[in-house]
């Protein structure tokens, strides 16, 4: 039987693709941002998952607004890395895993989640940056990623987005569907986007730190208290872009501590805890819950 | 009966949402269209005429090529596809929010460094928060006029 191992959160902001491109990481401005990683990089050498489901938002790449689908499950055998207008990132294409992807589908769909199936789809930064983040640089051409990664989008572009709650039920769906997939997989669930940023308008550039902090509190001590948070509260504390956060959740609902029916199991062990501003217009932020069950 | 809009009250932003959506339709359409390279090129040779070539608004064909994002987002415009705009004059993230608060590329990426602005004041319109509408532009632009 399959099973979710552990959850990693982290932002997805493109400037941290380009710095790491561009070999600034280095760079005073950029080295405590990667300096926040490097336990993450050392902790996905030592427990290597089988297969990664990287919760995420494309950002008017792959779906223009022909087609906005609130919930994406990509089940292809491969996703090339977009070109979001700057040209594609020098990163190695992503593997899927279709039969995983496939019951998880199957699944999810029969819990009353009705998702979109997408057998085709380039993926953007909202991707690629995590891969880059956790698993260090790969050469495009001889390079890799550790293992398959089934791309899950969440519409985060247009209002409105899918709430807490709901993407929170969507994470209890998603581990019972990879609960019952019968291969013995070792599965870890990614929520990425976030954490609060404004891209537009005369209030692009909010941060907010203490906000940021207590959500990551409250995501990892009292996660169905957290789900609750409407979006009016995410839009005004954390900026317009930071809705994204709702992404986190989904991730979130998939530990074995979070159980609708009474009881979970014990509560998540947090490995690293990261946070730092700014990346861009951006707060970063980063979690890693082993599960205990 | 009206849908609950609660985000219409936050200062310097529009939430693009499906009334948005409809009136951006075509502009960001267009804006999909620059992720490819022949039609960056083509846009650059010649603006107008390729802008000509998509059912916009004469107001949203001003404001592209006015390369004034706040006025492409109150005409339908979202940011993430703005940013394709962006992308094909050479543009980041960055630079492409920071044109949008009145302050230069260096005030803007300073207010970064230092935190980021606050969201003190600028939750609710008719607060006195930088954000504001009464405060605009920012930076170094904003107090020549005082």
């Amino acid at each position: 039987m399959a099973k979710i191992t552990a959850s990693v959160y982290t932002s997805h902001v493109p400037a941290i693709g380009v710095a790491l491109d561009l070999g600034k990481t280095q760079e005073p401005y950029w080295q405590p941002l990667f300096a926040g990683y490097e336990p993450s990089k050392q902790w996905m050498k030592d427990n290597k998952p089988d297969v990664i489901f990287l919760v995420y938002n494309d950002h008017a790449t792959a779906f223009s607004l022909e087609v906005i689908p609130t919930f994406a499950i990509g089940c292809a055998a491969e996703f090339e890395p977009a070109d979001e207008g700057w040209g594609p990132r020098p990163v190695p294409k992503v593997i899927g895993h279709p039969e995983l992807a496939s019951h998880i589908a199957q699944s999810v769909i029969q819990q009353d989640f009705d998702l979109t199936i997408v057998n085709k789809m380039p993926v953007d930064h909202g991707l690629t940056v995590p891969l880059s983040l956790m698993c260090g640089e790969q050469d495009p051409k001889t390079g890799a990623w550790p293992c398959p990664v089934i791309p899950f989008h969440v519409n985060v572009v247009q209002y409105p987005v899918p709430s807490g709650r709901r993407c929170f039920q969507l994470g209890q769906a998603i581990r019972k569907a990879v609960e019952s997939y019968d291969e013995p997989l070792k599965v870890q669930i990614w929520g990425t986007g976030g954490m609060s940023h404004q891209l537009q308008g005369a209030r692009a550039g909010l941060i907010n730190r203490e906000w940021d902090n207590a959500w990551l509190d409250q995501l990892i001590a009292d996660p169905k208290a957290c789900s609750e948070t409407p979006h009016i509260d995410y839009v005004r504390e954390a900026g317009s872009e930071g809705i994204e956060l709702v992404m986190w959740l989904i991730a979130r609902g998939a530990m074995s501590d979070v159980n609708a029916d009474g009881a979970g199991g014990a509560a998540p062990t947090v490995k690293h805890r990261f946070y730092h501003v700014p990346a861009s217009n951006t707060a970063v932020g980063h979690l890693i819950l082993e599960n205990n069950a | 009966m009206a849908l609950d809009k609660p985000y219409k009250d936050v200062p310097g932003t529009i939430i693009f949402d499906a009334d948005q959506s409809r009136k951006g339709y075509w502009l960001n359409q267009f804006c999909t269209s620059l992720m490819k390279a022949e039609n960056r090129a083509r846009f650059k040779a010649d603006e107008r005429a390729y802008l000509d070539e998509w059912p916009m608004t004469e107001e949203q064909k001003l404001a592209v090529m006015a390369r004034d994002l706040n006025w492409c987002m109150r005409t339908g415009g979202n940011i993430y596809f703005l940013a394709r705009i962006g992308a094909t004059d050479g543009l980041s993230f960055q630079q492409m929010a920071g044109s949008m608060t009145g302050m230069t590329e260096a005030e803007y990426r300073d207010m970064m460094v230092k935190g980021g602005r606050s969201a003190e004041g600028n939750r609710y319109l008719g607060e006195d928060g930088d954000a504001q509408p009464h405060r605009q532009p920012q930076g170094a632009a904003g107090k020549k006029g005082n």
